[in-house]
């Protein structure tokens, strides 16, 4: 039996104080400085990236290693069509759909030669793909100026709804909401309305037909899924939520370069899925937030710390950010193969020791 | 003509140094259907290695001769090398060998992260220079150049392959690698020790990658921490190119892919040049006036050879040129 219908009062209360919670954590975080407010939209634009990412390596089992650039795609889209680059300023909610449309081609486009392939090689592929998109994204500016290059498209339109902008501070009902305080709110909602999508979709025909195709495909196959179409859709679905989430990076840094969508950022979403749990809605969404605010702390301690116990910087921050997460996915896959919180199908695999020949 | 020459002796050389890489992989799917993600940033540290203990000794009051440095140079990496191939396979690839296959490729990545990063630490963020030392002559065939350096990498990456294949087809232990790769119960059930196996198959690939490695930095003058992921993917597709688990077949497609990278590099910009398209002439006259060329897609684009390769091989002949194995064993 489930607590909610076990204990029903307890749980609604619960669900009030996550739900306060979340709504005061800006205002508080506003306190502490507007970086964290910046830093957990960003966390939340991760978790964005995570829960797409869970669809295609968790729920249908292949590994994409170049998934970055669907967020890339996302992320370009919205700073052609609303920037003084082109000289186009659509409305984000008409972009959105647009980069989450074009999001998709390109993972369809990805999915379709190499749905015949096996693990492994999907993952070279799909690497190869993500090196593909990010060295377009950085030639593309000769002999016409798509991308402008290395140099990455500046001053791009931040939110706007009506007359609410979404860049300045505003003073409601005597509280200070800054700019990112708004669009922390934003962010919510969506990333609300996206959990409820992943958890609907996994428990879905669809997410069923996933499943079945990770276990086994040949398997599946015999129960009658239509393999092919239904990998494709993981591709096409996990590519949206990229777009989507690369979109509002864009919007939200005013800012986008090849820079931001290297192999890293796809190595980290990955991580993020492997270490939260792979198919886990919830593990994902935690391991999404484990590994955004670690690197933070790490910032904020690891320099002082050197400095005091050696007297000098030895090692960067950011290159021990990616010590931890190398060191993350080889002792999360010895010790602990399904994650930090696994779903629970994946724990039986995983401890059955089933082996895929 | 001359540019045509001279892309193949680039492409020659490139291809050499891609079979090298990509018969390590090759070897080591072989025997374990993996692939060895982490092989490339093994000859980063081979060419690191190499450049620290050239640069080391180049550097004393009284220099050995400059081919006598190069050899050490090539003997600390390759030793370094083998360490890190064999501790690759006993903390990524062993203790995952019965998981499902996700799970050695992702522990793969991660030993791939670390090593780069570590490198980071020890050598530098920055592109360091490999130091000059041995005289690179310059002969001429039918206008085109080649350089001592290409003929000594084209040479010795002949030489390996040679040596390799005679190891593999010729000895005790060239046996029980086949065997190994063949079936790896039956092979254990004939006595043969597929734990050793395995791993000495991972330290011989992590030799060829140091060679490769020192080859890469001597050729281009140049080492940096991220050098072993593109020449990596490059050499993993060039090693399913010729058909993944065949070794002939990973010396073909190394060379075949050095020959299309080239030949792409050099050519793409004439093909892409707009102001020669007789149906697009007209419509850019205008931006064509002004130096003649409006090219779409320069050198730049070197890169993506290599992937539109594998991407072709596998929606065409998924086994490769050579290969009889199908690649798709569910």
């Amino acid at each position: 039996m489930k607590f909610r219908d076990k204990q029903p009062a307890l749980y609604w209360c619960g669900v009030a104080l996550v739900a306060i919670a979340l709504i005061a954590l800006p205002l508080v975080l506003t306190m502490v400085g507007t970086a964290w407010v910046r830093i957990t939209n960003l966390a939340i634009l991760f978790i964005f990236l995570a829960l797409g990412l869970n669809i295609v390596v968790g729920f249908a089992g292949l590994l994409d290693l170049g998934y970055i650039a669907f967020y890339a795609v996302g992320a370009y889209v919205y700073a052609l069509l609303a920037s003084p680059h082109f000289g186009l300023h659509l409305p984000f909610w008409v972009i959105l759909p647009i980069g989450a449309f074009f999001a998709c081609v390109a993972g369809a486009l990805l999915g379709a030669p190499t749905l015949r392939l096996r693990g492994d090689y999907l993952a070279i592929v799909t690497l190869g793909f993500g090196e593909i998109v990010r060295i377009l994204i950085n030639n593309l500016s000769s002999p016409f100026n798509i991308t402008n290059g290395p140099k990455g498209i500046t001053r791009i339109d931040p939110f706007q709804i009506g007359n609410l902008e979404f860049y300045n501070s505003d003073t409601w009902l005597g509280i200070l909401f800054t700019g990112p305080a708004k669009y922390y709110y934003i962010l919510l909602l969506i990333l609300l309305a996206v959990i409820a999508i992943n958890l609907r979709l996994q428990k879905s025909r669809i997410g069923r037909a996933w499943v079945a195709i990770r276990e086994d495909e040949i398997a599946a196959k015999a129960c009658g899924i239509n393999t092919r179409n239904v990998k494709l859709l993981a591709f096409a679905m996990g590519a949206s939520f990229g777009g989507i989430a690369g979109g509002m990076f864009s919007a939200i840094q005013g800012f986008v370069s090849p820079e931001s969508f290297i192999l890293h950022e796809s190595i980290m979403v990955l991580s993020m899925v492997v270490l939260g749990g792979m198919g886990n809605v919830w593990g994902v969404i935690a391991g999404a937030l484990l590994l955004s605010f670690v690197p933070e702390l790490l910032r904020y301690t690891v320099e002082p710390a050197q400095q005091a116990l050696f007297g000098q910087m030895l090692v960067d921050p950011e290159v021990l950010r990616m010590l931890i997460f190398g060191a993350a996915l080889v002792l999360t896959m010895r010790f602990r193969p399904a994650g930090l919180w696994p779903e629970s199908r994946h724990r039986q695999e995983f401890a059955g020791g089933a082996t895929h020949e | 003509m001359e540019i045509f020459i001279q892309q193949i002796i680039n492409g020659l050389t490139t291809g050499s140094v891609y079979a090298l890489v990509a018969l390590g992989y090759t070897m080591v799917y072989g025997v374990i259907q993996l692939i060895n993600f982490a092989h490339g940033e093994v000859v980063m540290i081979g060419a690191m290695v190499a450049f620290s203990v050239i640069t080391a000794l180049a550097g004393t009051a009284a220099p050995l001769p400059p081919a006598a440095i190069l050899l050490a140079g090539v003997a600390a990496a390759i030793p370094a090398c083998m360490a890190i191939g064999y501790l690759l396979e006993r903390i990524a690839y062993r203790p995952l060998r019965h998981a499902p296959r996700l799970a050695p490729l992702i522990t793969a990545i991660g030993m791939s992260i670390i090593l780069q990063h570590l490198a980071l630490l020890v050598w530098s963020r920055n592109p360091m220079a490999f130091p000059q030392i041995v005289d690179n002559p310059v002969f001429t065939i039918g206008g085109a150049a080649i350089t001592g350096v290409q003929i000594a990498i084209i040479l010795l990456s002949v030489v390996l392959m040679a040596a390799l294949t005679w190891f593999v087809y010729r000895t005790r232990f060239g046996i029980a690698i086949r065997a190994t790769a063949e079936n790896v119960h039956v092979a254990s059930l004939m006595g043969v020790d597929a734990n050793r196996v395995i791993a000495a198959t991972f330290v011989i690939a992590a030799a060829l990658a140091a060679v490769a490695g020192v080859m890469v930095g001597t050729y281009y003058g140049i080492t940096h921490y991220t050098m072993g992921f593109m020449l990596g993917l490059k050499a993993f597709s060039a090693a399913v190119l010729g058909g993944i688990g065949n070794l002939a077949g990973a010396m073909l497609g190394g060379i075949l892919l050095g020959l299309v990278e080239a030949l792409g590099a050099g050519y793409i910009g004439d093909l892409t040049d707009i102001c020669k398209w007789p149906l697009m002439k007209e419509a850019v006259a205008e931006r064509c006036a002004a130096d003649g060329h409006l090219i779409l897609m320069g050198s730049n684009y070197q890169d993506v050879f290599a992937f539109l390769v594998l991407i072709a091989v596998l929606v065409f002949r998924p086994s490769g040129l050579l290969g009889e194995r199908v690649s798709e064993r569910a």
